[in-house]
């Protein structure tokens, strides 16, 4: 277990990604099996032990530590299990740190019996902070160390002498501890199988497209499709088995049983997962709950029900359509749905338009907080993996915005906690300031150390994590639509407000009024 | 009958002055606007301003006041060595170690048979640069917090340095650069290393090299220090450089070969922090008390009132009040809660975390 606490101490602290890759790629050639590929599971789809959550970490660490103390550090350090493999209460003594091996052959073994959490008791006894740190981090399947899984399995399949396609292909037929992975790609034994899986196809990307660009576009060469607000999925099913994959190929069904479950065909398809209720899209707020749980509660499934929206056809059968034109492939598709009516899925329609003003007309009309703008792809373009450049487009719709005052900051969690990173800001009704909304930073270091700065020169007052600050800052706040809200003080809130530029040079007297925000209410 | 605290001794406003206000001393300890009479615990950017009319410190701290601020460090400066019992006004003051940089002081204050010590910034742990910390027994007893949360364990020092001596036998053709505050921690991390064994020449930043001087001119001897000016880039190679945190992440290190980037501070324990500012070796070696240090403190002045000047204020608090101790935020504005000063990029001007 210190040898793996070295890689990911290493794999976090290392700044570059060839660093990394190497860090790893020394890891695969020098750390034997099954070591290895405990490790590489970690790393990619995550490890599972069905009596080792969260919950039993949090737990032995309540038994040991002051529940406030605890709940504080956490809200500081912002990572459970970092706070918990720094704040657990050091017990020298006669256990032997564990090998990484040993941890994960004995939660195997112990399934869910009640002598798991004296387990890891034991465990994060015997290690050291990096040590209790990596341990807490595999047991628990998230590992999170500035590393993803495609670049994992790029440094893998360097270090085996073949492409990240290729490891791809064969990924999904796998299993931990990928011995027959580790012999294929050190020469010794054959390319693992990976026919007639559920496998995930890479898939292909759009790029932006600025407004200024499209004239140069021909309008009759291009189909549109609205842009959703939900994340990008491939349903893959094959030979009995249903998977759902993430864009970047994450496996992430656990979390979607609803959908995964109603797979009964066998193709692959392209689309979007959404939280839908009613017919209608919910916030991404909605999805966001059910994509920070490894499974979902039952409470979940029912407030948050998820649905796939699909755009494209990868695979119809066994019968591989990529190679088709966009035109045909959407005729594929919708002939597909017509015949399979899958359950829980809808399609993306096509948005018909005239020329590109007409196109624009409909984009800036479209107040439905579900669409982010459009996407536009070639009649004729192929299904290739990546990002070419031309075929496919995402035209974004400009957000709105109001110049507002910052009136609260407040210290940030994990790794913003050094910093005033959460601003409350308001708009102006008569000569004073009401709050209209609460955003995070979201821009460099550099400008994120200038307003901190600021605020620690400004503070009117400090209330725990929260400064006052005098009114002197305005920030230009973009946002997707304004609501009435009886719960505000100002009386309206905000969609999705987030900051778009930091107006120096704005005396806050000039802000926006807060009339300006309700002329632009929804009905 | 005692009365309370607060009616001679209490947190002024910013506007008149701000710092602790001594009524019957007639002084403000740590002000931050300037004052007629300043008691200053040390010379830290966020304790020590200038612009006060006549400061008393330990001549130590006026020699760092002065190396900084020239004729602006006060108009009349009164040294008080440690352990000299002066009379003010109506009370008594002296200047005890504090153990967090050279010169650093707690200041014991006694009115009217009630005894407060003011302590600054502080740590229990050895230092080779400065005296240790001195427990005095006290009623009122006003803290620090700058690591004030039970994940704040600071290992020990020289374990940390034995890392950056690893470092440097991994990586033969690069440079170690470590961020470390121009004052204390600098001379700390500098007298680490010599006790470790390394004696080659240590290469310095620009803005380093004047506390450094004084330090020894204080009776502090470094050892062998080199600007880090002028050289060509395999000078650098398996050497080690200190610089201003700031200066790490800069152009200025482009003059170094692929520098493996540390930092030694106390913030390092956590992660995000380490890879925030872009550190691959993070050193956890801190001029401030660590949570145990910090209740040990509290516990061994045997005070029945506690006061936290700044930093994470609630769990000392929280923690104190459990030991039956009356414990207070004061959430003094001015002060710096990262314990690295308010103007971070301002290399000279750092406090030492
Ligand atoms: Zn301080
Ligand atoms: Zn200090």
């Amino acid at each position: 277990m210190n040898r793996f606490a070295r890689l990911i101490d290493g794999l976090v602290f290392t700044p570059s990604r060839n660093g990394k890759v190497r860090l790893l790629q020394d890891w695969f050639a020098t750390v034997p099996d099954p070591d290895r590929g405990w490790a590489l599971a970690a790393l990619t789809d995550g490890l599972s032990f069905a009596g080792a959550k969260p919950g039993v970490i949090r737990t032995l660490v309540l038994d040991r530590v002051d529940p406030v103390l605890f709940g504080w550090s956490y809200d500081y350090v912002g990572d459970l299990a970092e706070t918990v493999s720094l704040i657990w209460p050091a017990r020298p003594g006669p256990n032997a740190p564990p090998t990484l091996s040993d941890v994960v052959d004995a939660l195997r073994a112990a399934g869910r019996s009640p002598r798991v959490p004296a387990m890891i008791a034991g465990w994060l006894d015997a290690l050291e902070p990096s040590g209790r740190y990596a341990l807490i981090k595999l047991i628990t399947g998230a590992m999170r160390v500035g590393m993803s899984a495609r670049l994992t399995k790029t440094a893998l399949a360097e270090w085996g002498g073949r492409s990240v396609d290729e490891v791809e292909e064969v990924w999904h037929a796998l299993e931990p501890p990928y011995a027959d992975l580790f012999a294929w790609l050190e020469g010794r034994g054959p390319r693992p199988a990976a026919d007639g899986r559920a496998g995930f196809r890479p898939p292909m990307l759009a790029h932006p497209l600025e407004d200024a660009d499209i004239a140069a576009l021909d309008p009759t060469a291009y189909r549109a499709e609205w842009k959703w607000d939900g994340i990008r999925v491939q349903v893959a099913a094959a030979a009995g088995e249903a998977r759902l994959y993430s864009r970047t190929g994450d496996d992430i069904g656990g979390a979607f049983p609803e959908v995964v479950e109603r797979v009964a065909f066998e193709a692959v398809l392209d689309g979007e997962l959404l939280v839908v209720h009613d017919g209608r899209v919910a916030p991404f707020n909605d999805l966001q709950q059910r994509l920070n749980r490894k499974r979902p509660t039952a409470k979940q499934l029912r407030e948050f029900p998820a649905q796939v929206r699909l755009y494209d056809i990868l695979f119809d059968g066994a019968d591989d359509i990529r190679p088709l034109p966009f035109d045909a492939r959407r005729a594929r598709l919708e002939a597909w749905f017509d015949r399979v009516r899958p359950a829980g899925m809808d399609l993306s329609p096509l948005v018909p338009f005239a020329g590109w003003d007409a196109l624009a007309a409909l984009r800036a009309g479209a107040r439905d907080g579900a669409i982010e703008g459009l996407m536009l792809k070639r009649a004729d373009s192929a299904y290739v993996a990546g990002r070419p450049k031309g075929p496919w487009f995402k035209w974004k719709r400009g957000p709105l915005t109001v110049d507002c005052v910052l009136m609260y900051a407040q210290r940030g969690h994990g790794k913003r906690s050094s910093f005033y990173s959460d601003y409350t800001f308001g708009t102006w009704r008569g000569d004073e300031l009401v709050p209209v909304g609460k955003a995070y930073f979201g821009f460099t270091d550099e400008e994120l150390a200038r307003i901190d700065r600021w605020v620690r020169n400004n503070t009117t007052n400090r209330f725990g994590p929260v400064r006052e600050v005098s009114p002197g800052l305005v920030f230009e706040v973009a946002f997707d639509s304004v609501h009435r809200s009886p719960r505000h003080k100002s009386g309206v809130a905000m969609r999705f407000p987030r900051i778009g530029r930091i107006r120096w040079d704005k005396p806050a007297g000039e802000a926006d009024r807060l009339e300006t925000l309700e002329r632009m209410i929804v009905a | 009958m005692q009365t309370a605290f607060e009616s001679w001794i209490h947190p002024a406003p910013p506007s008149e002055g701000g710092g602790l206000r001594v009524v019957p001393g007639g002084f403000h300890i740590d002000p931050i606007r300037p004052v007629d009479r300043a008691v200053i615990t040390h010379g830290h950017a966020d304790h020590a301003r200038p612009g006060n009319a006549s400061v008393l410190a330990t001549p130590e701290t006026l020699a760092i006041m002065r190396e900084r601020y020239g004729a602006a460090a006060g108009a009349t400066l009164q040294p008080s060595p440690y352990g000299e019992t002066l009379r003010i006004g109506d009370v008594t003051v002296r200047l005890v170690p504090a153990g967090h940089v050279l010169g650093s002081a707690q200041v014991v204050i006694e009115h009217r048979g009630q005894r407060v010590v003011v302590s600054g910034d502080y740590k229990r742990r050895a230092d080779p640069t400065c005296a240790p910390f001195e427990v005095v027994p006290c009623d009122l007893f006003v803290s620090e917090a700058t690591f004030g949360l039970p994940v704040f364990r600071h290992p020990p020092a020289d374990r940390e340095v034995a890392r950056l001596l690893d470092s440097v036998r991994l990586f033969p053709d690069r440079a170690q650069l470590v961020g470390v505050y121009a004052l204390g921690k600098c001379q700390r991390v500098i007298r680490l290393l010599r006790e470790a064994g390394w004696d080659a020449p240590i290469f310095l930043h620009g803005a380093l090299g004047g506390l450094c001087g004084l330090y020894e001119r204080l009776g502090v001897p470094l050892g062998p220090l080199v600007p880090a000016t002028g050289l060509p880039r395999d000078a650098f190679k398996g050497q080690i450089v200190l610089a201003p945190p700031s200066a790490t992440a800069d152009r200025w290190a482009r003059r170094l070969p692929d520098p493996v980037v540390g930092a030694a501070s106390g913030w390092m324990r956590v992660r995000q922090r380490a890879r925030q500012r872009g550190v691959e070796l993070p050193m956890i070696v801190s001029d401030h008390a660590d949570w145990d240090e910090l209740i040990d403190t509290v516990r061994d002045v045997g005070c029945g009132t506690l006061w936290v000047t700044h930093g994470r204020e609630e769990a000392l608090c929280h923690v104190a009040a459990g030991m039956g101790i009356e414990a207070r935020a004061l959430a003094l504005v001015g002060f710096d809660e990262e314990g690295q000063g308010e103007t971070a990029d301002d290399p000279g001007a750092g406090d030492a975390a």
